[in-house]
């Protein structure tokens, strides 16, 4: 069971596409610093977050690699990435940064289930 | 006797490109009808768009800056704006359009630009924490 304060911050979207990982990741830095235990949830599109041999900044975007790279200076160390979203994108674990452990589709609910304070983006 | 909770709500959609504003102004009427209590509204990534004085739809359309106006008005609901997601849109209030030179703004309150923190502390203290996006 998670810490009743955890955040868990969960990421649908790829870098680049959007904002929404920026400011995802912005959210969690600052939960982070406000000292709420923060766990990171990378599902479908959002698991390309995760991807060690990415260009920077498409259209004009700050690159967001380098903010998960120092993740764990913020003491987020807990990356959660989707096994079933990994098959069907054909990404293989060794192409993700590391430290991410994989989750299976059944045993997602479970981390839903475990944290009271939930954010998507 | 029945105890209203406390709801947090979060809004990361524009008004008129996606229902998420409109469907949170509904859900805050409703359950403030059925005697419960919204602690805040936090607007984030493209929510920002909401907080805009500016915003001019035609006549026959619902304003979606005045429908958030009102509910403040009538419910005294605090209306935060993330201030960096604002800038980085050109949203800004008096003060931050003096402090970055420009010559315009279009935030004003009941509006207020704040930090990440407050979506935080409104989470906390919710009961229920509902995101509209």
């Amino acid at each position: 069971m998670a810490p009743p304060d955890a955040l868990l911050v969960v990421f649908r979207h790829a870098p680049h596409s959007s904002n929404w990982l920026r400011e995802g990741l912005d959210t969690a830095l600052v939960a982070a610093a406000f000292g709420q235990p923060v766990h990171l949830l990378f599902m479908g599109q959002g698991i390309m977050a995760l991807l060690k041999e990415q260009g920077s900044g498409a259209p004009g975007q700050k690159a967001t690699l380098p903010i998960i790279d120092m993740l764990e200076m913020y003491d987020i160390e807990t990356l959660w990435v989707s096994e079933e979203a990994l098959q069907k994108m054909h990404i293989r674990q060794d192409l993700l940064i590391d430290g991410v452990t994989p989750v299976s589709a059944q045993d997602i609910p479970s981390l839903f289930q475990q944290h009271a304070k939930i954010l998507n983006f | 006797m029945h105890h209203g909770l406390h709801y947090g709500l979060l809004v990361m959609g524009a008004p008129y490109s996606s229902p998420a504003p409109h469907s949170a102004l509904r859900f805050a009427h409703a359950i403030i009808a059925r005697g419960h209590q919204i602690a805040g509204v936090f607007f984030y990534h493209d929510g920002v768009h909401n907080g805009s004085s500016l915003m001019t739809p035609p006549q026959d359309e619902l304003n979606l800056h005045e429908a958030w106006r009102e509910l403040n008005q009538q419910h005294a609901i605090p209306l935060d704006v993330c201030i960096a997601a604002a800038l980085r849109r050109g949203l800004m209030s008096e003060s931050e359009a003096h402090r970055h030179g420009q010559s315009a703004f279009n935030v004003a309150p009941p509006f207020e630009l704040t930090g990440l923190g407050q979506l935080l502390d409104l989470q906390q203290r919710a009961d229920r924490f509902i995101t509209f996006a």
